[in-house]
C-alpha cells in the first residue's frame, strides 16, 4: 500500500517548525506504523537527508516512549494502542496522513515529532512514590489489602506516561496521569501515611508545570492507550479538597527540635 | 540513615483557590447553587399557567418573604455565586488556553460531547443573556410597558416582542447544553464517581436538562401562540 | 587477569550473612563526600541509585531514554520469583537456588545464586512497601503462580506487566531521591567512554543526546547497569535502543567479558512476518501454563489449524518431556521449536512458527478465566496478527530475549576494573548458561537494593579517596577518544545506513551463533565478520551533525560496537566444545537430540580480555566449584 504523510519537522525547541510532505510507497499493511517510518527514515538517509526524528524504544506498547498525533488522533484511530503497536492494516491504501507531536507547553517540542516530557518525572518527584526505605519493610503479607481495592490500583499503575492525555486534552490538562498516580498510591495501604499530602504536591506541580486543568471532556480516556479510567480524576479531585480543606489538624507549629 | 524531608503539604505556596483544582470546586459549587436556583425559577414560572393572581401572588410572596429580606439574600448570594463561576471559569479558560500554545493541524474530538465542547461559548451566551434578562424582565428596560410589581402583564409583554422571545429560546438551548454536561460534571469535580451510577449521573443531568429546556421555553412559545395572555 | 571471585568462606547459607558483617562501612558522615555514577536506570540501575542515595551518597545516574521510567525492565511482563512459599507448596530459599543453579545448567556460581535466592524474600517485602500492586487473593494476600519450568508456584506478579510495576516502584523510589537532592538524573544522556585513573574507575564520557555536547562526569566508583545485548542478533524482543556499548567500553578499558555466547532465546515470540520487521514481540511465558503447544505431524501440512485433526497433531513437548511438558525450561523448548520447524513442520508464512493452544484450556476453564490471566496478552496478540486468540491457536516461535553473559564481576558486583561495578543484566553472575522465567526481574532488584548499598561501601572505604580533577589527562584522552569515534562515524559519507549493516549483522549471527551452533558456521561467522565490519568504517553514511538530536549518530555508534561484540560471541561460542544451557553446539549432543555437557573441562566462567585493536582477546577461566550441589545431568524428561 501507499501512503502520503505530513510530517512535523522542527530542527530544534527555538526553531520554526513546519510539515512536510513524504511518500511511503509499497509498504505492507502487517508493517507496524513505525516500522512504515524506518522505511521512509531509510529513504531519507540514502538521499542524504535528514530521517523525521522520533521516540520510541520497546515497541511493544509498556515503554511509554513513543508517541505522534496521527490525523487528529494521539496515538492514531485505534483505541488502546500505542503508537508503535499500530499497524498499517489501520489505514486505507492511499490515505493522507498527518503526523505532529504532542502539543502542549509543558512538553515543549525537541526535534520534529520528539517532546521533552520531563514535567511528568517532576510531577511524581513532588510525591508520587511511597516513602519506604530499602531494607525497612515489614513482610509482603503483613498488610492484607483487599482484592477490590488491589487490582483497582493496578488499572490506575498500568499508566505509561505516554503523554497522550495531555496531548488529547482540549485543555492540555495532565489530570489524568497525575490522578493515576496519586491512586495507585492511595488505594493502597502502603500508601496511606502520606496520601493527602501526595495530592497536594502533586497537584501543585502539576499547575506549575503549566499543564491546563479538567474539563471533564473524556478526551484522555478515549486516547489513553491503558484504558485508564477518568473515575480516577474524581478520586484526586476528592483526595485534594480532603488534603486542602481538611488536613493540618495539628495547629501548633513545631518549633526548633521539634518533630 | 534517612534523613527526613518536611511533610509536602508544609511546603505550599499556592492558596487552595488558585490551584486549578480548588478553582474548578469553586465552579462546581457555585454551579450547583445556579443550578439550584434555575431549577426552582423555572417551577416558580409555572405560575404563569395559573393565571395573573398566582403568578403576581407568587412574586409578593418572594419580595416579602422574610420581611423583604429574604430576595435580597438570595440575590446576595446568587450574584456572588454568579461572579464566582464566571471568574473561575474565565481563569481556567485562559490557563487552558496558555497550556497549547501550538495547535493541531487535524484534530478529531472522540469521547467530547457537543455539550463539554460549548461549555465557554455558552457560558458567554448566558452571562449575556442573563444581564439582559435582569434588565428587561426585573428593571423593565426594552419595555415601554414596564409595571413594576405587575409580572404577569410584564412577562406578556416581554415576550410578545419576537426578537425577546427568540433570543430567551436560544439562550434556554445555551443554558441546556450547559447544564448537560455541567450537572454530571460538578459531581465529579466534587469528587463522586462511580462506575455504576455514573451513566444515571449523566442520564439525569441529561434529564433536568431537557426538563429546564422544554419548561422555559414553554413560556414564550405559549405567549407567542397566543395560549397566554 | 585476577579473576579472584572473593568467595566469602564458610557454609553456603552463612556466606552472605558472614560476608555482610566483615565488610567495611563508610562513616555516615563521610557518604555524602562520596560520587558514584549510575549508568542506566531500569531495576538494578533505579534500585542501587535510590538505595545508595538512601543511604547518603551523591549519586549521578544516566540514561538514554527520556525518562529513568522507560528503561526495559519495563518490559518484562511475567513475574518475579521468590523463595516465600507462601502456597506451602514445599519452596525454599535452597529450592529455589537449587532450581536456578540447574537451570543455568551448572554454569553459574553457587555462592552468587545462594545469596540471590536469599534476597529474593526481602525483594517482595521491598516491592509491597514501595507500593507495587501484586496480584492478590480474595482474602487480601499476594497471590503466587507456577512460573517456566518451576516445580512449585513461587512467581509474585502484576498482571502481565510485573517489569513495569516494579521498575515503576523503583523508578518512584529514585524520582524520590531527586527530590531529596540525592541523585541527579541526565536523561537522554548515552556513555560513550569509561574514565579510568591510576586503574581506578573514576568516570565517564557522555553524549548529550538533545546537545550532542559531550560531558565528564567524575566520581569515586562507576556502576554499569546498563542491560543486555540481546540486540546484537537486530531482531529480539530487546527495546530498540538497547545496546551494549557501556559493557564494551569497559571491556576494551581490560574489564573481563563473561561467557559472551550465552544468549537466551525465548521460546514464546510473536513470529517474524516479513522484511520489515524492526523487533520482535514477546509472549510472557506464562501462557505455557495453559496453552499446549504444538505443530501438525506431516510436513508442510497447511490447512487451517481448526482442520487439523487431534490425532495429527504432534503435542511435541508433551511427548519428549512428559514430566515438564509444556512448561520444559526455555532453551529446551526453544531448541525444540526450531527442531520441529526444520523438520519442515512449522506454521505459518515462512513455516518460522508454532501453535500455542488454548482451545483445551477454554473448555475446561471458561473463556473468562483465560481472560482474566491472559487478557491483555491476548489482546496484544491480536493486535500485533489481527487474529483472535481465543479462537484461532496464537503462533509462536522463538527469539533472543536475554544475555546470561557480560562484565565478569566478583562476589561484591565490581568487575576486574578496580571500581567499575556492574549490575542486573549486564554482568554475567547468577544465571549461568540459561536463565529460568522470572528471574531476571529478582537478580536486577537484588543487585540494586540489596548487594550494591552494602558492598560499594566496602570499596569506597577501603581505597584512598583523592579527587580527580576536569582536566587530568586520562578525562581529556577520554573525551578526545570519543570526539574521534564520532567524528569518524560522521565522516564517512558512504551510501549504506546503519540499520542495514546492523541486519546483516544480526541475521548472520542468528544464523550461526543463534539457538544451535556448529564449527563450520561459527568460524565462517568469525571470517565474515571483520569484512562486515570494515565496510561498515568504509561505507557508512550517517545523516545530519553531532552537536544535536541525531538518532541515526546512535545507532551508527551502537552498531560500531556490536559489530565487535559479535565476534567476540562468536568467538566465545566456538571455544566452548560443549553444549549447556542456551549455548548448544551440535556436535556435542546425546543420540536423542539432547546437550551433552562437558563438566571435565567447562565447568568454568569464560572471561574474555581485550588486548588491544587487531589482537584476537585473551580468554581466561574461573573454574566453577561446587560445594552444595551434585553436577546432575539436567533432565525435565
Amino acid at each position: 500500500m501507499n501512503l502520503t504523510l505530513h510530517v512535523w519537522r522542527q530542527k530544534g525547541p527555538r526553531e520554526r517548525g513546519r510539515f512536510v510532505t513524504y511518500r511511503a510507497t509499497d509498504v505492507s499493511a502487517d508493517m507496524s506504523f513505525l516500522e512504515m517510518l524506518d522505511v521512509v527514515n531509510e529513504g531519507l538517509l540514502l538521499k542524504g537527508e535528514e530521517p523525521i526524528a522520533f521516540d520510541h524504544d520497546c515497541r511493544e506498547g509498556i515503554c511509554g516512549a513513543c508517541g505522534m498525533v496521527i490525523n487528529g488522533r494521539p496515538h492514531g484511530p485505534k483505541a488502546r494502542t500505542t503508537t508503535c503497536q499500530l499497524h498499517l492494516r489501520s489505514f486505507r491504501d492511499g490515505q493522507e496522513l498527518w503526523l505532529e507531536p504532542w502539543r502542549s507547553r509543558a512538553f515543549p517540542v525537541v526535534k520534529d515529532l520528539i517532546v521533552d516530557r520531563g514535567a511528568f518525572d517532576r510531577v511524581i518527584q513532588a510525591g508520587g512514590y511511597i516513602s519506604a526505605a530499602i531494607g525497612s519493610a515489614p513482610d509482603a503479607n503483613a498488610v492484607p489489602i483487599r482484592k477490590e481495592n488491589a487490582d483497582l490500583a493496578m488499572d490506575a499503575a498500568a499508566c505509561i506516561g505516554c503523554g497522550a492525555c495531555v496531548a488529547a486534552c482540549p485543555n492540555g490538562s495532565a489530570m489524568l496521569f497525575t490522578a493515576a498516580k496519586i491512586s495507585h498510591l492511595g488505594l493502597l495501604a502502603q500508601g496511606q501515611p502520606e496520601r493527602y499530602e501526595r495530592a497536594a504536591a502533586m497537584v501543585e506541580t502539576m499547575d506549575a508545570e503549566g499543564f491546563g486543568s479538567c474539563t471533564n471532556h473524556n478526551e484522555c480516556e478515549a486516547a489513553c492507550p491503558k484504558g485508564i479510567s477518568v473515575a480516577f480524576i474524581a478520586r484526586l479531585n476528592a483526595d485534594f479538597v480532603r488534603a486542602r480543606l481538611t488536613e493540618g489538624r495539628r495547629l501548633e507549629q513545631v518549633g526548633e527540635g521539634g518533630v | 540513615m534517612t534523613t527526613a524531608t518536611a511533610p509536602a503539604a508544609l511546603r505550599l505556596k499556592v492558596p487552595y483557590v488558585a490551584s486549578t483544582i480548588g478553582r474548578k470546586v469553586v465552579m462546581a459549587v457555585t454551579g450547583l447553587v445556579l443550578f439550584g436556583f434555575v431549577l426552582v425559577h423555572m417551577i416558580g414560572n409555572l405560575t404563569l399557567y395559573a393565571g395573573p393572581e398566582a403568578m403576581d401572588g407568587y412574586s409578593r410572596f418572594l419580595h416579602t418573604f422574610l420581611h423583604g429580606g429574604g430576595l435580597w439574600i438570595a440575590r446576595v448570594v446568587l450574584l456572588t455565586c454568579a461572579v464566582l463561576h464566571v471568574w473561575s471559569a474565565a481563569s481556567l479558560t485562559l490557563d487552558s488556553w496558555a497550556a497549547r500554545p501550538v495547535g493541531y493541524r487535524l484534530w478529531k474530538a472522540k469521547d467530547s460531547t457537543y455539550a463539554s465542547r460549548t461549555m465557554r461559548w455558552g457560558g458567554v451566551i448566558l452571562f449575556l443573556f442573563i444581564i439582559f434578562h435582569i434588565l428587561n424582565l426585573t428593571l423593565g428596560h426594552f419595555d415601554p410597558g414596564y409595571v413594576p410589581g405587575d409580572v404577569y402583564a410584564n412577562v406578556v409583554h416581554a415576550f410578545r416582542q419576537w426578537p425577546v422571545s427568540v433570543f430567551y429560546i436560544v439562550a434556554m438551548f445555551a443554558l441546556g447544553l450547559h447544564l448537560d454536561h455541567g450537572v454530571w460534571s460538578l459531581f465529579h469535580t466534587l469528587g463522586f464517581s462511580h462506575p455504576r451510577y455514573k451513566r444515571w449521573l449523566r442520564e439525569a443531568a441529561r434529564g433536568f436538562a431537557i426538563l429546564l429546556v422544554v419548561g422555559n421555553c414553554s413560556f414564550p412559545i405559549a405567549v407567542l401562540a397566543g395560549w397566554v395572555r | 587477569m585476577n579473576l579472584d571471585a572473593r568467595i566469602p568462606q564458610g557454609p553456603l547459607e552463612q556466606k552472605w550473612a558472614r560476608h555482610r558483617a566483615e565488610l567495611k562501612l563508610v562513616n555516615p558522615a563521610n557518604k555524602r563526600k562520596y560520587t558514584v555514577l549510575m549508568v542506566g536506570s531500569g531495576l538494578a540501575g533505579a534500585g542501587g541509585a535510590a538505595s545508595m542515595a538512601e543511604l547518603g551518597y551523591e549519586v549521578k545516574c544516566f540514561c538514554y531514554q527520556d525518562s529513568p521510567r522507560r528503561a526495559h525492565s519495563i518490559a518484562a511482563q511475567g513475574g518475579i520469583n521468590a523463595a516465600k512459599n507462601y502456597p506451602n507448596d514445599g519452596d525454599s530459599v535452597y529450592r529455589l537456588f537449587y532450581d536456578t543453579v540447574k537451570g543455568g545448567d551448572f554454569r553459574s556460581r553457587e555462592a552468587n545464586v545462594y545469596r540471590l535466592a536469599e534476597v529474593s524474600v526481602n525483594i517482595i517485602d521491598q516491592c509491597v512497601a514501595l507500593g507495587v500492586p501484586f496480584a492478590r487473593e480474595y482474602g487480601g494476600l499476594l497471590a503466587n503462580r507456577s512460573f517456566g519450568g518451576a516445580q512449585v508456584s513461587r512467581t509474585f506478579y502484576a498482571r502481565g506487566q510485573t517489569g513495569q510495576q516494579l521498575l515503576l516502584g523503583a523508578y518512584q523510589a529514585l524520582e524520590r531521591q531527586v527530590a531529596r537532592g540525592k541523585v541527579e538524573m541526565f536523561p537522554r544522556h548515552e556513555m560513550q567512554e569509561l574514565i579510568v585513573v591510576d586503574g581506578r574507575a573514576r568516570g565517564i564520557v557522555v553524549r548529550d543526546l538533545v546537545t550532542g555536547e559531550l560531558e565528564a562526569h567524575l566520581g569515586d566508583a562507576v556502576c554499569l547497569a546498563t542491560g543486555g545485548y540481546g540486540n546484537v542478533f537486530f531482531l529480539s524482543t530487546n527495546a530498540k535502543g538497547c545496546n551494549t556499548t557501556a559493557i564494551w567500553r569497559a571491556y576494551k578499558h581490560g574489564a573481563g567479558f563473561a561467557n559472551p555466547a550465552f544468549t537466551q532465546i525465548h521460546p514464546t515470540c510473536i513470529p517474524v512476518t516479513g522484511e520489515h520487521q524492526s523487533k520482535l514481540t514477546l509472549m510472557s511465558e506464562s501462557l505455557r501454563n495453559d496453552g499446549r503447544i504444538w505443530v501438525p505431524k506431516k510436513q508442510g501440512d497447511t490447512r487451517p489449524p481448526a482442520e487439523i485433526p487431534e490425532d495429527e497433531r504432534d503435542y511435541y513437548l508433551e511427548r519428549m518431556y512428559p514430566s515438564f511438558g509444556n512448561l520444559a525450561p526455555r532453551d529446551i523448548s526453544s531448541r525444540a521449536a526450531k527442531r520441529v520447524c526444520d523438520e519442515g513442520r512449522g506454521v505459518g508464512p515462512g513455516g518460522q512458527g508454532v501453535y500455542l493452544d488454548f482451545a483445551e484450556a477454554i473448555g475446561r476453564l471458561g473463556e473468562d478465566a483465560i481472560r482474566e490471566k491472559y487478557g491483555n496478552l491476548f489482546e496484544m496478540y491480536e493486535r500485533i496478527t489481527a487474529e483472535n486468540p481465543y479462537k484461532v491457536p496464537m503462533r509462536i516461535y522463538p527469539a533472543s530475549h536475554y544475555t546470561m553473559g557480560g562484565l565478569w564481576v566478583d562476589y561484591n558486583l565490581m568487575s576486574t576494573i578496580p571500581g567499575l561495578f556492574v549490575l542486573g543484566e549486564a554482568n554475567f553472575s547468577d544465571h549461568g548458561a540459561n536463565r529460568l522465567g522470572a528471574s531476571a526481574l529478582m537478580q536486577g532488584l537484588a543487585d540494586g537494593y540489596f548487594v550494591i548499598p552494602y558492598t560499594i561501601g566496602d570499596y569506597l572505604a577501603r581505597t584512598p579517596r583523592h579527587s580527580v580533577s576536569g582536566d587530568h589527562p586520562a578525562v581529556r584522552a577520554a573525551v578526545d577518544a570519543v570526539r574521534a569515534r564520532i567524528a569518524r562515524l560522521m565522516g564517512i559519507k558512504g551510501k549504506r545506513t546503519p540499520t542495514s549493516f546492523y541486519r546483516e549483522l544480526g541475521s548472520l549471527l542468528w544464523e550461526r551463533c543463534g539457538m544451535s551452533r556448529n564449527r563450520a558456521g561459527l568460524e565462517e561467522a568469525l571470517a565474515r565478520i571483520p569484512v562486515l565490519r570494515e565496510a561498515f568504517w568504509r561505507d557508512l553514511t550517517v545523516a545530519g551533525e553531532a552537536g544535536e538530536l541525531n538518532q541515526s549518530l546512535e545507532l551508527a555508534g551502537r552498531v560500531a560496537d556490536f559489530l565487535e561484540l559479535g565476534e567476540l560471541m562468536v568467538r566465545d561460542a566456538l571455544a566452548r566444545e560443549e553444549s549447556c544451557g542456551c549455548h548448544f553446539r551440535e556436535e556435542y549432543q546425546t543420540e536423542d537430540g539432547e546437550a551433552r555437557r562437558d563438566d571435565a573441562r567447562f565447568a568454568h566462567v569464560a572471561v574474555w580480555e581485550y588486548t588491544g585493536e587487531g589482537r584476537a582477546p585473551l580468554r581466561h577461566e574461573e573454574p566453577l566449584t561446587y560445594e552444595s550441589v551434585h553436577l546432575a545431568t539436567r533432565s525435565y524428561k
